[in-house]
């Protein structure tokens, strides 16, 4: 089976992105599978069992997205097998920006929409620096110029990935990225894989349930501003 | 040609100052790293040492790692480009339509034509356009065959020239950056590294000030232009400041600028111009126009004299429509007498 990651802002587009790209693959109905790591909640298992793509959901809840990622996917995988699934996919909504969910050696790739603004590329952090590839969405909507000065942001801030331009709505665009994708590794399971970056220490006493505010409260790993007179 | 060894000879032998001096794209390295504050007057190893730790720490740092980074961040962003320069011709050769008969054509296109592209709605005007910008090699659904200055092309090439083959303009298109004219004229120009910034964005702001309806100031919000001057300073942009050698409008039919005007701009511009539009104006003003049935080019027709000769005329109704759409504007009564030719 081969494993490729999707992460992204909320709304960037992975969903479409996805839909469209397993369009294209033309692969047999069952083959490939969803996996959708989010926060909360999320309606995006309508969107694939519309389209009749196996699908599973997981939620964080208190935890960050991609913490839970990390400490679910050797499971996603093995469910993956076990379904005789050619391709699983991972959808994961990047939310505090200072994670990301890829692995080494496994297909990474980062959406983000032009409409997030020109500076957004330069903001993202290790979502967007890690990645392969980084698909850009919604090209449809802003003119040429600034998709050309957005993909010059992202390029500062990942000068190797490749750069992709799609449209989350007609597909155009997907057929590249299909292509790409065609190499991906094949795996049986991805124990003992390194993830590209590391998720930040979450050890202060409000990651453990601490709601009240204030210095007596605070303990652990805490970083405080500078407040300059 | 600075290589990455190259750059890190210089920072392992300069002030910071001098390196920004030289290649000012440095600062924008430096903010993406939250050290705009960095001291420039000594080698950036040592300005490092002056730096928390926690901010490379953060970003996954150790000084030496970040001065690396530098020296390739400079390399790339200090290439001129060259895999899309020499762009002079594309080629389609035909594939298969919807029924999957042959399409017979081979049409080749050379830099400052224009072409346009007809047909009725779902035939697959939008599916031939899609096919130039990937550079379709007898893989896509419809079996054509893009060609680059007569030479097919192989998977690296085609990944390369993604993304910079073509520029794409559209009705559905509008400004999200909150800049002015002026400010978003040089952040592209910046982005296409242009050693006199001043003068390519002069250029650009009268180029679309002349095909706009009513004038533009260069420091208004680009958010807040017409629907026309925004079209306008797109298309003077497009000639102007991007790289890519083809471009590809769709349905710019309403767009209150002048069609003709900006379409032979860009030609002028020596790009290849692809116009899929159901305008008769624009359609005749093609030197070519590609007519598209059941998905496939069932025809190429060259604009004959005929038709050139009766474009006077089809300006003069098309002048006449523009005057009725002023009287419309301006609050006044439309008479027989306005509509008689
Ligand atoms: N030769 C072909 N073989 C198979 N499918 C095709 C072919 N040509 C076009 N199609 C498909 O037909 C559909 C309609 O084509 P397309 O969107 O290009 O039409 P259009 O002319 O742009 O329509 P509109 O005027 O409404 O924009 C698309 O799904 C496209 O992929
Ligand atoms: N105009 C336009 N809309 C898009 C594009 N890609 C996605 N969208 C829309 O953006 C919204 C969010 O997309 P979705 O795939 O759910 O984002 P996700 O949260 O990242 O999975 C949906 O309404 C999509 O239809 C695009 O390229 N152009
Ligand atoms: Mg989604
Ligand atoms: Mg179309
Ligand atoms: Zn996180
Ligand atoms: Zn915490």
């Amino acid at each position: 089976m081969k494993l490729i990651t999707i992460a992204g802002p909320p709304s960037s587009g992975k969903t479409a992105v996805i839909l469209k790209l397993i369009e294209t693959l033309k692969m047999p109905l069952g083959s490939i599978g969803v996996v959708k790591f989010d926060c909360l909640t999320s309606f995006d298992n309508l969107s694939y069992e519309a389209a009749q793509v196996p699908v599973q959901m997981g939620f964080s809840g208190k935890t960050c997205p991609d913490h839970y990622f990390v400490s679910n996917i050797e499971d996603a995988v093995q469910w993956g097998i076990e379904s005789g699934f050619k391709l699983l996919i991972t959808e994961s909504a990047g939310l505090c920006n200072r994670c990301s969910p890829y692995i080494n050696s496994i297909a990474s790739i980062c959406v983000i929409d032009n409409l997030s603004g020109v500076n957004t590329p330069r903001k993202i952090g290790p979502m967007l620096k890690f990645a392969d590839i980084v698909v850009v969405t919604k090209g449809d909507i802003v003119s040429q110029a600034e998709r050309e000065v957005f993909a010059f942001n992202i390029k500062q801030v990942n000068l190797t990935a490749r750069i992709i331009f799609i449209n989350g709505i007609t597909g155009q665009g997907t057929f590249m990225l299909a292509k790409y994708l065609k190499n991906t590794l094949e795996i049986d399971t991805i124990r003992d894989m390194r993830l590209r970056f590391t998720t930040p220490a979450a050890v202060c006493s409000y990651c453990t349930g601490e709601t009240r505010i204030g210095e007596p409260h605070q303990r652990g790993m805490l970083k405080k501003m500078e407040f300059k007179k | 040609m600075m290589t990455a060894s190259d750059f890190m000879t210089l920072l392992n032998n300069e002030d910071l100052s001098l390196v920004i001096e030289r290649y000012p794209i440095t600062l924008d390295f430096l903010a993406n790293y939250r050290l705009s504050d960095i001291a420039t007057d000594r080698l950036l190893l040592d300005a490092l040492m002056g730096v928390e730790d926690e901010i490379l720490e953060e970003f996954g740092f150790e000084p030496y790692d970040l001065l690396y980074n530098l020296a390739i961040f400079l390399k790339t962003f200090s290439e001129t480009r060259t895999t899309i320069d020499g762009v002079t011709s594309i080629t389609i050769n035909g594939g298969i339509n919807k029924l999957k008969q042959p399409e017979n054509i081979s049409l080749t296109i050379s830099a400052g034509e224009v072409i346009s592209v007809v047909g009725p709605t779902g035939s697959g005007k939008s599916r031939l356009l899609n096919d130039i910008e990937c550079l379709a090699q007898r893989d896509t659904p419809t079996r054509r065959q893009i060609m680059i200055n007569n030479r097919s092309l192989d998977d690296t090439q085609r990944f390369e020239m993604d993304g910079k083959l073509v520029a794409q303009l559209s009705q559905n298109m509008n400004f999200v950056m909150d800049l002015t004219v002026r400010e978003f004229l040089e952040m592209h120009a910046k982005c296409r590294l242009s050693p006199n910034v001043n003068e390519v964005v002069e250029t650009c702001f009268s180029c679309a000030n002349d095909l706009a309806g009513e004038k533009f100031s260069d420091d208004t919000k680009v958010t807040q232009l017409s629907g026309g001057q925004s079209r306008a300073l797109m298309i003077a942009d497009t000639a102007f400041m991007s790289d890519s050698p083809i471009v590809l409008i769709d349905e710019i039919e309403n767009a209150g600028i002048d069609r003709r005007e900006a379409i032979l701009l860009l030609a002028k511009r020596e790009k290849i111009i692809f116009v899929s539009t159901h305008d008769p104006l624009l359609a005749l003003n093609a030197d070519k126009r590609i007519i598209i049935k059941n998905g496939g080019i069932d025809r190429i027709i060259e604009t004959s004299t005929e038709e050139r000769q009766s474009l006077v005329l089809i300006e003069k109704l098309d002048n006449q429509l523009l005057k009725l759409r002023n009287h419309l504007r301006s609050g006044d009564l439309i008479t027989k007498e306005l509509i008689n030719l």
